[in-house]
């Protein structure tokens, strides 16, 4: 370890970074989160104080989180269509995840067990679509998904269906987007895991009796469950967000919250409320990550240790 | 693909498949299905991409059936000023933003693996990686409050080039700081301390021997950052303000509308540059790891 002495400007290389997180990190987020408790009622400026300046006491109105909740006269209970797109984007989150789990995890592990020669390559071939546009690959899609599309003239072609599907603006459409973005995010962690694993466990596992299905089952799967848990996080959680997919891919049954946030924010202008939904939303991403953090954290550390 | 395999009929024969051929196929496919599974795979990773490149060059507009070749779209891409203007912003908004996220995010890694106390440490890291995790709506959103905040306040920034390209570092830094940091870890330290012990001073140390030695890694910070920027839509759609496009904003507006295949030429021309870069990335990292690995032994022979 070097002496703090010989590290010239250590206040200044700490500072430098940490300046620029409080000034576009912290201070962004302190002001969404103060906005999301003002007044909406009367005022339109959403920069009215929340703290009462004679009498100098806080006024949080819980007004714009008690919003998203309220069910009108008659329709069933907390079904707002706040709620509803909040359902959705985790629904949506969820079968991306796992979707991209039953595709990713096969791949990862053949490539993990294939010659390390070829490897490196395998796994640039994975980066490589994945470094090319985003926007551009997602409205790729939504050529190949059309009712007209190449996909659906394949599948006539060869006798699959008599009429086109409709595909395109629908859950199909939204869940191949989303897994196909996605994947790549499943399948690297999983190789890094996977890569890892000592394959003699598995010969050990046939040698006692075990038929390669049990052995995976029983010997693999568990071996890699943090590559599991890591990779289910890293899809599950961009996906609640997702705002391009919906845009491009989705129809007016398939609004996810973050079209609602930005709906809210420009159509609607109301502030406080586009801000309330964004820091609920911020609340559905923070606890699964709590909980993977919490498990992971202990799970790592006695390791670690060693 | 399966010349190999002996099968006396073809696939399509209307025969039905006797009891033999289908433990044929089940052989086959126990031996070969992780190739299969990788082929499957890598097909459905690449079948956009090949799409857009092959309809790029079609005759007509439509995109379900090829009609010709021609190169009316790259000729209807480079006369469409809000794409080549687009593009030119977000070639500027990219580099810059590639290069101060390369340097903050240096800093940030810096101070994570060397600096172990410090007041506010666990804010400090909770915040440099938060940005990977947080929903981009939500970084556009808190962003463009700020910024609003401090033009009531300041009379700047404008909305704009400026605050499009402080959006995308924030983005930018956090993923570059990932690449930055993980390289800094693996890194010997002994060799620092050999310098030291040589008589150099702490900033030849940093930049004679720590730098050279995470470069590699900056440059890939760098590509990350420059390859988020040029890419991103959603906080740019929060941030730029009016008359200011950039390429994927452009690009976001034609797609919502329907088929344009100038996009799909777009695309196949990006599609070709960055398989240029990363390619060559990938080379030159081969090569340097191989060449100093050359020096370490010539250097243990002697």
């Amino acid at each position: 370890m070097l002496p703090k002495s010989l590290i010239p400007g250590r206040r200044f290389v700490i500072g430098v970074p940490y300046t620029w997180l409080i000034l576009f990190f912290l201070l962004p987020f302190l002001i969404l989160l103060y906005i999301s408790f003002v007044d909406m009622r009367g005022s339109i400026n959403p920069f009215k104080p929340i703290w009462d300046v004679e009498t100098g006491t806080l006024i949080l109105r819980y007004e714009n989180y008690l919003s998203i909740f309220r069910t009108e006269e008659g329709a069933p209970l907390f079904r707002t269509i706040y709620v509803d797109a909040y359902l959705r984007s985790i629904w949506y989150a969820l079968a991306t995840a796992v979707l991209c789990l039953v595709i990713g995890y096969p791949f990862a592990y053949f490539i993990a067990r294939s010659p390390a020669s070829i490897r490196p390559a395998l796994l640039l071939m994975v980066m490589l679509p994945f470094w090319t546009s985003f926007l551009l690959r997602v409205y790729a899609w939504k050529g190949l998904l059309s009712d007209n599309g190449v996909i659906n003239r394949f599948m006539v072609f060869i006798g699959l269906t008599d009429a086109p599907i409709r595909m395109l603006y629908t859950d199909i459409s939204m869940l191949v987007g989303m897994t196909y973005v996605y994947l790549p995010f499943m399948i690297l962690p999983l190789y890094a895991n996977l890569v890892k694993m000592d394959f003699r466990l598995l010969e050990a596992a046939y040698d006692l009796g075990a038929t390669p299905l049990r052995a995976f089952w029983l010997v693999t799967v568990p071996l890699s469950k943090s590559g599991i848990i890591a990779g289910f996080m890293l899809v599950f959680i961009p996906c609640v967000g997702e705002f391009v997919i919906p845009s491009l891919l989705g129809g007016p049954g398939t609004t996810m919250i973050g079209r609602v946030v930005w709906d809210e924010m420009f159509t609607g202008n109301n502030w406080p409320r586009a801000t309330a939904l964004a820091v609920v939303m911020i609340g559905l991403i923070v606890v699964p990550l709590a909980l993977y953090y919490h498990y992971t954290g202990e799970r790592a550390e006695p390791k670690a240790r060693k | 693909m399966n010349s190999s395999v002996p099968s006396p009929a073809s696939a399509h024969a209307p025969v039905p498949p006797s009891p033999g051929r289908i433990r044929g196929i089940k052989v086959w496919l126990e031996r070969h299905f992780g190739k299969f599974w990788l082929a499957i795979v890598f097909a459905f990773l690449y079948l956009p991409l090949l799409f857009m490149i092959v309809f790029s060059f079609n005759s007509t507009r439509q995109d379900a059936r090829f009609t010709g070749f021609s190169l009316r779209w790259y000729e209807a891409l480079l006369r469409d000023n809000r794409i080549v203007d687009g593009f030119w912003l977000s070639l500027k908004v990219a580099t810059v933003t590639g290069l101060l996220s390369a340097v903050l995010a240096t800093f940030a890694a810096f101070v994570l693996v060397r600096y172990k106390r410090f007041l506010g440490r666990s804010v400090f890291s909770g915040m440099v990686s938060a940005p990977l995790v947080m929903p981009e709506v939500i970084i556009g959103l808190s962003l463009l409050l700020l910024f609003v905040g401090s033009q009531n306040f300041f009379g700047f920034p404008q909305r704009g080039m400026l605050t499009i390209i402080l959006g995308h570092t924030l983005l930018g830094t956090a993923y570059a700081m990932v690449v930055i940091q993980s390289r800094l870890m693996e890194m010997d330290r002994s060799i620092e301390e050999a310098a030291m012990d040589l008589g150099a001073k702490p900033s030849q140390v940093f930049f004679l021997v720590t730098l050279p030695n995470v470069f590699q890694a900056i440059v890939a910070g760098f590509l990350l950052a420059f390859t988020l920027s040029f890419d991103d839509v959603v906080i740019t759609e929060f941030l730029s303000g009016p008359g200011v496009n950039t390429l994927p904003q452009v690009i976001f507006g034609y797609a919502r509308r329907g088929i344009n295949p100038t996009i799909y030429a777009a695309a196949t021309i990006l599609i070709v540059t960055v398989t240029i870069v990363i390619v060559s990335y990938a080379v030159w990292v081969a090569r340097s790891t191989r060449r100093r690995e050359k020096e370490i032994m010539a250097a243990g022979r002697s």
